[in-house]
């Protein structure tokens, strides 16, 4: 039961996140903001109803939803959490766990492309340049976390030797929440509440979707926060020798913790020009290639 | 020595900061903080035995660095009028390449030169060294002379790191001299960057190509 504490945890779980951050942003700007359940209404909702789908679409409109929900399932098993191992774990997993995160981006573009539409054309296009911009920065952490581990697996990275308490050690969960909020689609990156076409990213590459296929990629989103925020709470956290309820509560509280902080982060912060984004993630690829030289210096 | 190498990373995330930074009123708080960190050096450096020429030399630092050079840049900043964004001749991005690449050079410097053991601190030289690329890449690589007034100011805070292992006693007075007159030069620099703001509408130093006998 134990390894497939955190799979079960995630499916439960996942959506509560987006209800904290929406109960966080709300809280700031004065309301009472939705349920903290609301996205499991929706999800219920999208389940129940019937799917539009265009007649340029082919098949690929259909699989996309269901690929990159099956992807990041599949990521997920290989992130640690709690401060246990994950349920799979081999040498060289992160680079698995990178590239079925891309191929969920991949068949998400693709079913975006697939409808024909010029809108959505233009969100696969940023939601890919983003993307290609993120992963060598991801990849930079990667190699900062394997550098002071004694394995190549995300479970050893992340579990094994606890956090370096060098200032440089700090830097790669600052990295990762940056990455967290790029990939996910939030502020200051991208704005999932906007409604205007011209400057959503990925809001508008799943315009033609709706119902169950609407329902997959929500749900889907919602894991790949997880799975982010796992990581993010994973490099920080040193739960390893702890009890495990007491860690798995710990790390639940971290969780959430880190849900909320993007949220106040979403509501202190503007949204970024989309030309400025770039340099966002090159600010962090230099954060990132810092913390490296250093952790390997030392 | 675990604060002092905290100070020496901050320092060196200040230098990548600079370099990516596209705001010249942020460029200038950045200023700020590189004064204020630079500062805490001398005190670190000595350690629990800080004496009062150590004490004497941050606090000028501090005056002059962390509060007096920001102070002035600002000041410049706000009766010039002038866009504040920073107009690169280099990319941000390759900007930000250079400086890890001067950070690994550094590095790789380190391990080349024989300096007497124990004369440097672990990160100090690498931290000293980054700072006056840093330093020097803003003075080629950005078009406005407020950012060229900056970049100098970097370079002569890498200076002074290095120099920090080596102050006595004695040259304690030697260091604040240096501070003094730095201080009078970029005091003469605002005044030119007013004088070139008048002459050519703007602090474009690509626009001197256009004097003529």
């Amino acid at each position: 039961m134990q390894p497939l504490l955190h799979p079960l945890l995630a499916l439960l779980l996942a959506p509560l996140l987006l209800g904290i951050i929406n109960r966080v942003k709300a809280r700031f700007a004065g309301r009472q903001g939705r349920p903290l359940l609301q996205t499991y209404f929706d999800l219920a909702k999208l389940l129940r109803k019937g799917a539009v789908i265009s007649r340029t679409a082919s098949w690929m409109f259909a699989a996309g939803p269901a690929v990159s929900l099956a992807a990041v399932c599949c990521a997920l098993l290989l992130v640690p959490a709690g401060g246990q191992a994950a349920t799979m774990r081999f040498t060289g997993d992160f680079m698995l766990m990178a590239y079925l995160l891309g191929l969920s981006r991949l068949a998400l573009v693709l079913a975006a492309l697939d409808t024909g539409s010029s809108f959505e054309g233009m969100g696969a296009s940023r939601e890919a340049v983003f993307s290609a911009l993120a992963e060598p920065v991801l990849f930079l952490c990667f190699l900062c976390l394997a550098s002071r581990s004694e394995g190549l697996s995300l479970s050893a990275m992340l579990v094994g030797p606890g956090p370096a308490f060098a200032p440089e050690g700090l830097f790669v969960p600052a990295i990762l929440f940056v990455l967290l909020l790029a990939e996910n689609s939030r502020l200051p990156v991208d704005d999932p509440n906007t409604h205007l076409e011209l400057t959503m990213i990925h809001e508008v590459m799943v315009l033609d979707h709706s119902g169950p296929d609407m329902a997959a990629i929500v749900y889907g989103a919602a894991l790949k926060l997880w799975l982010f925020c796992a990581l993010t709470v994973g490099c920080l956290l040193p739960l390893k020798g702890m009890p495990p309820l007491a860690a798995w509560g710990v790390w639940l509280a971290a969780m959430g913790a880190t849900a909320a902080l993007v949220g106040v982060v979403e509501s202190v912060m503007a949204r970024l020009r989309l030309t400025r984004v770039p340099r966002l993630l090159g600010g962090a690829g230099g954060l990132a290639a810092l913390a490296l030289v250093l952790t390997l210096w030392r | 020595m675990e604060l002092f190498q905290s100070v020496m990373v901050a320092l060196l995330c200040c230098n990548l900061a600079y370099l990516a930074i596209s705001r010249l009123r942020v460029l200038i708080r950045l200023t700020a903080v590189q004064g204020a960190l630079l500062a805490a050096v001398p005190l670190l450096f000595s350690g629990s035995a800080a004496h009062g020429h150590a004490l004497a030399l941050s606090f000028a630092v501090f005056a002059i660095k962390g509060v007096g050079f920001p102070w002035l840049l600002a000041r410049t900043l706000s009766r010039l009028e002038v866009n504040p964004v920073v107009e690169p001749t280099l990319g941000f991005h390759l900007s930000l390449v250079a400086g890890v690449a001067g950070l690994l050079f550094s590095l790789w410097l380190e391990t080349r030169l024989p300096f007497p053991p124990g004369l440097f601190p672990p990160l100090l030289f690498p931290a000293a060294l980054t700072t006056i690329f840093a330093g020097l890449t803003l003075v080629v690589a950005r078009k406005k002379a407020l950012t060229q007034v900056i970049g100098y100011l970097g370079a002569e805070n890498g200076i002074f790191l290095l120099g920090t292992p080596l102050s006595g006693q004695g040259s304690v007075w030697l260091e604040l001299s240096v501070l003094l007159d730095v201080f009078v030069a970029v005091f003469v620099m605002g005044i030119a960057i007013h004088h070139i703001n008048k002459t050519f509408e703007s602090i474009d130093v690509g626009r001197f190509c256009s004097l003529r006998d």
